[in-house]
């Protein structure tokens, strides 16, 4: 038996993909909100398309950010490399500090427009928070584990491998989730500097006053962030859970 | 066999250990005594190298134990620690099978071997395999921690406060169970524990640790009679002393010939247990029976009396 909030986000996500499929059946509920004889539905691309390239902008910008700042935060918990911590974390919050508009007026003139601006922005913004989580996940294990992984003999590459990761594991998905939703908002300003995202349809309301099309991109931006945060938070709870938290 | 020879361990200016030398003989039990602070924890963590000495030698079966790579080293010695450290995120069958899984045993060896310890520990392999630990009661942990500590069939195993985080009933429970798979496997044992009844109950020889230092390693009875210093009187406790050495010795060795009136006792139960009984019955003596059940003797109240005096 499925519970209530689990039925609503299968509710919302159908919604979502009957929209993105077939727009033009939601056209009466959009009509109030624009003028007469303009389009209440955007027509200057596919939705579908639209949405597609706007979850790989970010798929892709969180990968690397993920392995970057996984490895960073591995490599700085070592013992070898304990002394480099408070640089990574300068570095780190750098990144975050960084406007992602600023980043994305620095990169066009490198890059030129497109995608490779909007990714160099959410890659840095979407550090921090793996960053931090993965340090915290590392460097808060229960002593008494790691003094038993020690005792079995595990060199230092299998209590890495074996336990210090799977047991971080649930706190360093905490901060790809976070990071992930993070970058599908930011990821619309990436429009600005014509990277194919959401932000386009946003862009296209604003710039010829169509309410319409403001809401239906922001609505399926915010819908995706929060059936995609959902889902990874089950997915820290499932193995959490295996462990007894 | 285990040889410390003269290891000392410093950090900075302070001196944790100071130039211990034990010889630890095969198949025995040795428990390491003494007061939070003393090195005991650190001198024990030495002879798996989970601490490296800042100078001395150990040496087990006549073989430096730096001659091994540290995790290697570690592979061949059990280890088990106060609050059982399981790995919160395997099942139980796996936390039994990290070392034999690390030294790379085939599978059908690692699952007999997993089954055989877990009926040693009297859990069941089908219903308890499975599970992952925090299912598992305290004293539960507690004995797949050991389990874990053994199954690569060390020929040492080290505890360190092993029975710390039990109640008094599972620990009593715990330590016989400990002895008889003692017996079993043929194990050195070193155990670290701050409870001297702890100690003299699993001993074969105790070392006392002060201040860094061993100031007796004796056998708990040598230790009753003689203490080395006040220090080592006053962990024994004066009030206790009596009651220790009649606790240490089975009544096999008290018995006297004769007969006694009332309900026996096993021969193979402690002096202190006899004495209670006598106390509590208020009997003179106790009729005495052998493991097959046959009558062997009697044990009398100023027969026990007499041995429980210390020497004048």
């Amino acid at each position: 038996m499925l519970r209530l909030p689990t039925l609503f986000r299968l509710f919302a996500f159908a919604v979502l993909v009957a929209f993105l499929i077939q727009p033009q059946w939601f056209e009466p509920l959009l009509r109030p909100l624009v003028q007469e004889n303009a389009p209440a539905i955007y027509n200057q691309g596919s939705l579908l398309q639209l949405t597609l390239l706007h979850l790989r902008t970010v798929a892709i910008a969180t990968a690397c950010a993920t392995v970057v700042a996984l490895a960073l935060a591995i490599l700085v918990t070592r013992r070898s490399g304990a002394e480099f911590l408070p640089l990574s974390r300068s570095l780190v919050n750098i990144g975050q500090t960084f406007p992602p508009v600023a980043v994305l007026a620095l990169a066009v003139p490198i890059f030129g427009f497109g995608e490779k601006p909007t990714l160099i922005a959410l890659f840095l913004y979407g550090l921090l928070p793996i960053f931090e989580n993965a340090l915290t996940g590392l460097t808060t294990l229960p002593p008494s584990i790691m003094e038993a992984a020690r005792g079995t003999g595990m060199t230092g590459r299998q209590r890495l491998m074996k336990i210090e990761l799977p047991l971080a594991m649930p706190v360093i998905l905490a901060g790809i989730r976070l990071s992930v939703v993070i970058s599908l908002a930011t990821a619309t300003i990436g429009s600005t500097v014509a990277a194919r995202t959401l932000g386009e349809v946003i862009i296209a309301g604003l710039q010829s006053n169509n309410l319409a099309f403001v809401v239906q991109g922001g609505l399926i931006v915010a819908v995706l962030a929060v059936l995609i945060h959902d889902a990874l938070q089950a997915a820290e709870r499932s193995l959490g859970s295996r462990m007894g938290r | 066999m285990i040889e410390i020879e003269g290891i000392t361990k410093r950090y900075g200016e302070t001196t944790v250990v100071r130039d211990v030398s034990l010889t630890i003989a095969p198949r025995t039990v040795t428990v390491i005594v003494g007061t939070s602070g003393s090195g005991k924890t650190t001198l024990l963590r030495m002879i798996n190298r989970l601490v490296e000495p800042t100078s001395g030698t150990i040496k087990l079966d006549g073989e430096d134990n730096r001659s091994l790579p540290d995790y290697e080293l570690r592979r061949r010695i059990g280890y088990a620690i106060q609050g059982h450290g399981l790995f919160p995120h395997r099942t139980v069958a796996q936390n039994i099978a990290t070392v034999p899984t690390l030294l790379g045993w085939d599978g059908a060896r690692i699952e007999a071997k997993v089954t055989e310890l877990l009926t040693l520990f009297q859990l069941d392999p089908v219903a308890f395999g499975p599970r992952y630990p925090h299912e598992l009661s305290g004293g539960q942990q507690q004995r797949v921690g050991v389990a874990r500590a053994l199954a690569a069939e060390p020929k040492v195993l080290l505890m360190d406060e092993p029975f710390g985080a039990l109640d008094p009933i599972i620990r009593a429970k715990a330590q016989d169970d400990l002895l008889a798979i003692q017996k079993h496997f043929e194990t050195t044992i070193v155990l670290v524990t701050h409870d001297m009844e702890e100690a003299f109950h699993l001993a074969d020889r105790i070392a006392v640790m002060d201040k860094g230092e061993v100031v007796q390693y004796a056998t708990p009875a040598e230790m009753l009679v003689k203490p080395a210093t006040a220090f080592v009187e006053s962990l024994i406790g004066a009030g206790e002393r009596p009651f220790r050495l009649l606790a240490i010795e089975t009544v096999a060795d008290a018995v006297e010939p004769g007969a006694a009136e009332g309900e026996a006792i096993a021969s193979a139960a402690t002096q202190r247990e006899a004495l209670s009984t006598l106390l509590w019955t208020g009997r003179k003596a106790l009729p005495v029976i052998g493991p097959d059940g046959a009558l062997i003797g009697k044990v009398s109240l100023d027969g026990l009396v007499q041995r429980a005096a210390g020497p004048t």
